[in-house]
């Protein structure tokens, strides 16, 4: 051990600059409250303080920064989308995205890999046709290809998937990336960090006060605070909060799983996604492949994963990858995703004046990070939701305007 | 593998069940104004707690109700809506 590590640890008061500064006490009354520090919450944070000057900011967290859904995604980004409202937005995010590790000095690993989403039916191949001409309409790089551009990119895609799901082709979208999920967290709670904000962590939100349908403070394991703003950003935990609010939505949460294989030489460098076969999976810079499937078949609020789906999961990989078979499961894990009927977010303002709402985010959340904060700290600031988050608005159940998404959902559900 | 006690068939494996969401009463539809029937159409009771569920026995088409724990995931118990047994 180096002696100076001994040394800092020894003192009380040592110089090394830490990640975050920790708070000992939570203030009586902030301008902004959020719940929920991960990606969404922290981003929001950031773009408060950085583009409008907003810094007396706390931003409180049950467990610790990224341990919810941004830690425990697969990491891909893109923007393929079906609706119009949906591919502008992706869009934007996949731009943010792109500048990240240079705006936060921390190397988020953003890779860009190409991402093909394969079709092993003619429905499926006239789906892929159908986003191919949106994205291309709205200037995204999208395209079907046929099945030997899918071989040539991954030489050891078995084509034929066992000889029961032959691959027709696939929507091959160039822009697709991964990041390190953890990163992101880290660098715009830094960012923020930096700015001013307050990030309480070990912090549970027990209740928040509504008095004449207005938001007037929140009740945490640690006192209350005042605050007349609150945006709640905790995925898979939206429905817990929202009936302390008692605000009604769509929302209804199943786990979904993942898991990772022992690291391996890089043999894939695309993101393959095949809906039928309800998989997707990329390589990692550490050369781990990183694998998911669709949800859980019925709503439970727990992170347990089960051998049934690292079973289900291997038989379809196995399919495309035979040569995995003698690859060893390193980790699974499973996140709570709250889902909305038409897979699209709900953003923006409710029936509670100061209560805003960054929810819906099911199985698309992680690519979203950058916009939601960008959108939602705009949303705040002006009291009106910000231009691309209009079509996910809560309103638009009770108006009978959904904005069908479902198509362009990676995995079928 | 999860065992869900159907109430014709007996403790079978999760996988040949099948999910349907909450019991919930229907409004009228010729009475309920659009709010009520949206309402009923979109809005669920998202938050954990003790259900009472539809399921089905795919193998054998029975539709029957459990009562879970959605957050200890845990069956309470099972069986057939009243008056259909």
């Amino acid at each position: 051990m180096p002696w100076r590590l001994l040394r800092f640890a020894l003192n009380k008061k040592h110089p090394e600059p830490r990640m975050f500064t920790h708070h000992e006490k939570l203030k009586s009354s902030y301008d902004v409250v959020i719940i929920g520090a991960g990606g969404h919450g922290l981003a929001a944070a950031y773009y408060l303080a950085r583009d409008h000057g907003i810094t007396n900011v706390c931003v409180l967290e049950k467990g610790y920064i990224g341990g919810g859904n941004t830690g425990r995604n697969t990491t891909i980004i893109r923007s393929n989308y079906l609706t119009p409202e949906g591919v502008k937005f992706y869009d934007e995010s996949v731009k943010l995205w792109q500048d990240l590790s240079t705006e936060f000095d921390l190397n988020l690993f953003y890779a860009n890999r190409g991402h093909f989403t394969l079709a092993h039916t003619d429905s499926a191949l006239r789906t892929m046709r159908w986003r191919a001409e949106v994205n291309k309409h709205y200037g995204i790089n999208s395209e079907v290809v046929g099945p030997e551009v899918v071989k040539e990119a991954a030489p050891m895609i078995d084509l034929s998937c066992a000889g029961h799901s032959p691959i027709l082709g696939a929507l091959y979208h160039a822009p697709g990336s991964v990041a390190r999920h953890d990163a992101v967290a880290w660098g715009y709670g830094r960012g923020a960090d930096q700015r001013g904000v307050e990030i309480h962590q070990q912090t549970e939100v027990l209740g928040i006060d509504v008095q004449g349908g207005k938001v007037k403070g929140v009740k945490t394991s640690r006192g209350y605070i005042a605050t007349n703003k609150v945006l709640c950003a905790v995925a898979g935990s939206t429905p817990r909060i929202l009936k302390m609010v008692d605000v009604k939505t769509p929302l209804y949460i199943h786990p979904l799983q993942a898991m990772v294989s022992e690291p391996v030489k890089p043999w894939l460098d695309p993101i393959l996604v095949s809906g039928s076969l309800h998989v997707y999976i990329s390589q990692s810079a550490r050369g781990e492949l990183v694998m998911g499937a669709s949800l859980d078949p019925y709503e439970l609020h727990g992170t347990r994963s089960t051998l049934d789906f690292v079973e289900g999961l291997s038989t379809h990989m196995l399919e495309m990858f035979p040569f995995l078979s003698k690859v060893k499961v390193m980790r699974q894990w499973a996140g709570m995703a709250d889902m909305t009927p038409d897979f699209a977010p709900i953003m923006g303002m409710t029936p509670v004046e100061g209560f805003y709402l960054d929810s819906g985010w099911g199985t698309w959340g992680f690519k979203a990070t950058p916009v939601c904060g960008k959108t939602m700290s705009h949303t705040l600031v002006n009291d009106t939701p910000h231009p691309l988050i209009t079509g996910f608005s809560l309103d638009r159940f009770r108006n009978f305007a959904l904005t069908g998404e479902k198509g362009a959902a990676s995995v079928g559900h | 593998m999860k065992i869900l006690t159907c109430p014709l068939n007996g403790p079978r494996p999760v996988s040949e069940f099948f999910y349907w969401g909450e019991v919930r009463p229907m409004p009228d539809p010729a009475a309920a104004s659009d709010d009520e029937w949206a309402d009923y159409v979109f809005n669920r009771n998202g938050a954990p707690g003790v259900k009472r569920e539809w399921w089905c026995h795919t193998p054998s088409n029975t539709w029957f109700i459990a009562e879970r724990d959605t957050e200890k995931d845990l069956v309470l118990k099972t069986y057939f809506y009243p008056g259909e047994e």
